[in-house]
């Protein structure tokens, strides 16, 4: 669905055709994915949380276990009371969790199923047993797309668990939907600095294992409730994303937990690229009180200087990329900086916001003929990219047809990565991430070069 | 370890081959809260009528339904393939509240005029019905104008299974039979149906027709065109693979076309033989039919019966578990791991009916798990307790498989090799042994190496 504009008209009906974007309760499922002991719930029909687990595999390459409540033709008739109950009674028999997160589908949402009241009622009604915190956050795909569930079940999570404000001198870190290799280093970062911290959500581990010795209900891992709770009490909130910053005031975890808890928020672009990372780094200063740690000084330094020796090769370079908002603006941060121009920038979603985020990383996006496209999709993609042929095409796996139909490289980023292995070990945040980006594109290229080359010389 | 529990309401549909009497609950609706490995009645529709590569399929709903069946299927087309795109009427809050049906006309229209599809299919997605559109009204509408088949696909995923969703697609095939010329069929015609093309297994089974001097008139819907399944009531026999998904084509077009049908599964050496044979065996007038397949039958096993020997080698005594779609398929996969010298410890499927178990029941050994609509927790309670060495699958038990340190064989609609017929046996076979005989396993905790404490010491 091509709009052009910023203020996507609906007037002209089109068709979506291979959709840049997922649904909306994908997200919410990843999001849960990285809590301990939790398990998500979908609120509606089999189809789509076996269609989401598939998805969700097929990238991470790990048992990811969604349950469903499961509708039948009454259900969708008499409402999905029964059903919740009855899924929540078995989840817990069965998987003893510690946190259940329920998003809703189209269908429950359809309907009208009032799922805090159905929650309220199994509270009373199972008011004598130990149950778990249940979260739950509103995913109708009709509206948003997955990158919205995503935070919204991350709010939910806060807003279901956290109750008490205090004065920790630990630190919130809302990284939002990046690697499990990202998680992973964003939590090294944040202990070096000497900090203690609560990383929502976490499934570097839960996503990103070792092979077990027996099977796991639930896989070992993920930020523990407990830590959660503690989130009211934290000295300040980091949390990434600036689409997200401009949902409105309370939308997201870090303002919910500004407003109700009063806890600092430093609202931050994703790490990706010099710049971008030195603001991330000087939060962690600010925080911390203390100077960057030695190690991440060298990191930056070897990263500026592969800048330096591989300058030529970028400088001057147009690339197309695409994917969710935040990482779409992170990408373009991250390009300008080593003269990359994203030629065309796009994504599914429709914030509204794009182009104002992509100018304040790059500049003058008109003087730099740099075209957004929000709420596309990889036909319109296809189309633009055809005309503006860029050297370079910078997403995830489903861009794949379109590098194809140009001949042009495709790095891949982001989610998900279905047609290559690893992709939950891709780093993209930080001095390192910038690092491994720089690395893999600077080589996209060469090897294009040489491959296209009569001479294929076998030195650069 | 921790045992892992079974549901109370989930016992009846697992039973234990050698213990109690046989009794499986199957055809139910699966247990709220429990993880299914089901889809849904869109999923059962999308894989019957996917492989149509000259039609639009378009998903008529919110887009999660459209975007994951984008191109995840390895259903092979010979010439165009708009199957492989991903149509979606992408429904926002706005048509949700007002209805889609002008969004879904214009959309249709746009695609046709687009893409010039010889038909288009318009599935109905959970919401559809909901919100009160009416789909069958809006193709007729654009059929007229537009002067194609436009097929309502009635899916909405809540409303039964998945078999229901087959249903679903072969009413909107049944409606193209029979719109096209058969003048220049012969008395020697078959339809192939339940055959997707997966990584061009239709091609591979029509060659042996062919070669035994069989008109093949249409594959549904593999590799399929619109104008052959047009005139599929033109052929004198239905050949009906998967009994699941398209058994009740074959009877409608029985009823109406009086063509007979019979049932085949292409998959290991006897079952493929034997889809060879019980065709040939419906030309008696044509002797020379059945000799040429008696000739191509000994050709190609013996080409590959030395490979195999090579396998089984290394296969022998090893034993797989086999959770599949559809129950027909679990069978021929326990004749053919026979073959390799493999036991079967576990054998489930998402839709068998009682028939299918009793006949699982009987293709078992002792000590064999049956098991219907499991979920994950179940099949690696029984990879663990029986000690499995391969297990057989789709996308959703990959996973759980390698977490145990257990192999795994991809038999389902993603994959891209094809697995029927006797290269198909052979690649099968090839599958197997790469995954079962690769060293990695003995890293994996659960085999045994517990990685002992490594020690090295100077020289
Ligand atoms: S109905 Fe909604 S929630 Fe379900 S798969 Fe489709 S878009 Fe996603
Ligand atoms: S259950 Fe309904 S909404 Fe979900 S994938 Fe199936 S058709 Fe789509």
């Amino acid at each position: 669905m091509l709009t052009t504009s910023e203020t996507p008209t609906e007037e002209r009906y089109a068709a979506t055709r291979n959709a840049c974007k997922l649904c909306t309760p994908l997200g919410a499922c990843l999001a849960f994915k990285g809590i301990r002991g939790a398990i998500p719930l979908l609120h509606g029909s089999q189809g789509c949380s076996t269609y989401i687990r598939r998805y969700l595999i097929s990238h991470f390459k790990e048992p990811v276990d969604i349950a469903c409540s499961n509708f039948a033709e009454q259900t969708a008739i008499f409402g999905g009371g029964l059903n919740m109950k009855v899924a929540l009674e078995n989840i817990n028999t069965q998987y003893a969790p510690e946190f259940i997160g329920v998003a809703t589908t189209c269908l429950s949402e359809t309907i009208g199923d009032d799922v805090p009241m159905f929650l309220k009622d199994f509270r009373t009604t199972h008011a004598d047993e130990d149950l778990p915190p249940l979260a739950h956050v509103s995913t109708p795909s009709y509206s948003g797309t997955h990158i919205d569930g995503f935070h919204g079940a991350v709010r939910a999570a806060v807003a279901a668990v956290v109750r008490e404000k205090g004065t920790g001198d630990h630190v919130n870190l809302l990284p939002g939907m990046v690697s499990p290799a990202d998680l992973r280093h964003l939590k090294r970062i944040v202990s070096d600095f000497g900090l203690f911290f609560v990383m929502l959500p976490d499934y570097s581990e839960t996503l990103d294992g070792a092979p077990w010795w027996e099977y796991h209900r639930i896989p070992e891992g993920g930020t523990p409730v407990d830590a959660i709770a503690r989130m009211g009490s934290a000295a300040a909130s980091i949390e990434f994303g600036r689409i997200l910053a401009e949902t409105d005031a309370g939308d997201s975890a870090g303002m919910l937990l500004r407003k109700d808890f009063d806890v600092p928020l430093y609202r931050l672009g994703l790490p990706m690229g010099v710049g971008e990372t030195d603001r991330f780094f000087a939060a962690l200063e600010a925080v911390s009180g203390r100077p960057t740690p030695e190690k991440y000084v060298k990191e930056r330094g070897r990263l500026i200087d592969a800048y330096v020796d591989g300058h030529k090769y970028v400088s001057g370079v147009t690339a197309a990329i695409y994917g969710e908002e935040d990482l779409v603006v992170g990408l373009a941060a991250f390009l300008g900086e080593i003269g990359i121009t994203p030629v065309l920038c796009a994504s599914g979603g429709k914030s509204g916001h794009l182009k104002q985020k992509i100018t304040e990383v790059v500049g003058d996006i008109d003087k730099k003929n740099i075209q957004i496209l929000s709420g596309a999709d990889f036909i319109d993609i296809a189309d633009i990219a055809e005309d503006l042929k860029p050297d370079l095409i910078i997403g995830h796996s489903k861009g794949y047809s379109v590098a194809r139909k140009i001949d042009t490289p495709l790095v891949r980023v982001g989610f998900p990565i279905h047609d290559r292995v690893g992709g939950g070990r891709l780093h993209h945040l930080g001095y390192r991430g910038a690092q491994e980006l720089f690395d893999r594109i600077v080589n996209a290229l060469l090897e294009k070069r040489q491959a296209d080359s009569g001479l294929g010389y076998s030195y650069m | 370890m921790t045992s892992i529990p079974i549901l109370k309401e989930r016992e009846s549909q697992i039973w234990q081959k050698g213990e109690t009497p046989f009794s499986i609950t199957c055809d139910k609706h699966s247990l709220a809260g429990a993880i299914s490995q089901r889809a849904c009645v869109f999923c059962g529709s999308r894989v019957v009528l996917y492989p149509i590569a000259d039609a639009v399929h378009l998903v008529h709903g919110p887009i999660g339904c459209a975007a994951y069946t984008w191109d995840i299927r390895g259903a092979l087309s010979s010439g165009p393939e708009l199957h492989r795109l991903s149509f979606s009427t992408d429904l926002q809050e706005r048509d949700v509240i007002f209805g889609g049906e002008k969004k879904l006309a214009a959309v249709l229209g746009e695609l046709i005029d687009r893409h010039r599809p010889k038909a288009a299919f318009v599935y109905s997605t959970c919401i559809v019905g909901i919100i009160g559109d009416d789909v069958a009204a809006v193709c007729r509408k654009v059929e007229r104008e537009k002067g194609i088949p436009v097929l309502p696909v009635h899916s909405e995923g809540f409303k039964g299974t998945k078999k229901d969703g087959y249903k679903a697609a072969c009413d909107a095939l049944f409606r193209i039979i029979g719109t096209g010329p058969i003048n220049d069929i012969s008395p020697q015609s078959i339809n192939i149906l339940g055959e997707f093309n997966i990584g061009g297994e239709a091609w591979i089974i029509r060659k042996y027709y062919e070669r035994m001097g069989v008109q093949v008139v249409s594959v549904m819907t593999g590799d399929g065109r619109v104008d052959e399944i047009r005139r599929a009531h033109g052929a004198a026999l239905n050949v009906v693979q998967c009994s699941g998904s398209m058994t009740q084509l074959a009877q409608m077009m029985e009823e109406k076309y009086g063509i007979p049908h019979i049932r085949v599964s292409y998959f290991g050496i006897e079952d493929m033989s034997k889809a060879l044979y019980d065709v040939a065996e419906r030309f008696p007038d044509n002797p020379e039919i059945m000799a040429r397949t008696r000739e191509m039958v000994r050709e190609e096993i013996a080409a590959i019966r030395p490979e195999l020997a090579e396998f089984r080698k290394d296969l022998e005594g090893k034993k797989a578990a086999i959770y599949v779609g559809g129950a027909f398929k679990a069978f021929s996969l326990i004749k053919a791991l026979r073959h390799l010298g493999m036991r079967v410890i576990l054998a489930g499927s998402q839709t068998g009916n009682d028939e299918d178990y009793e006949m699982l029941r009987d293709l078992c050994d002792d000590g064999t798990v049956i098991v219907d609509d499991a979920n994950p927790l179940e099949l690696s309670k029984y990879i663990i307790e029986k000690d499995a060495d391969l297990v057989i699958g789709g996308v959703k038990e990959r996973p759980i498989a390698y977490k145990m340190g257990v192999g795994f064989c991809d038999h389902n609609h993603e994959r891209k090799i094809p697995l029927a017929g006797y290269v198909g046996m052979r690649n099968f076979a090839e599958e197997v042994h790469r995954s079962v005989s690769s060293p990695v396993w003995r890293f994996a905790p659960r085999r045994g190496a517990k990685l002992e404490k490594t020690e090295v010491t100077p020289c």
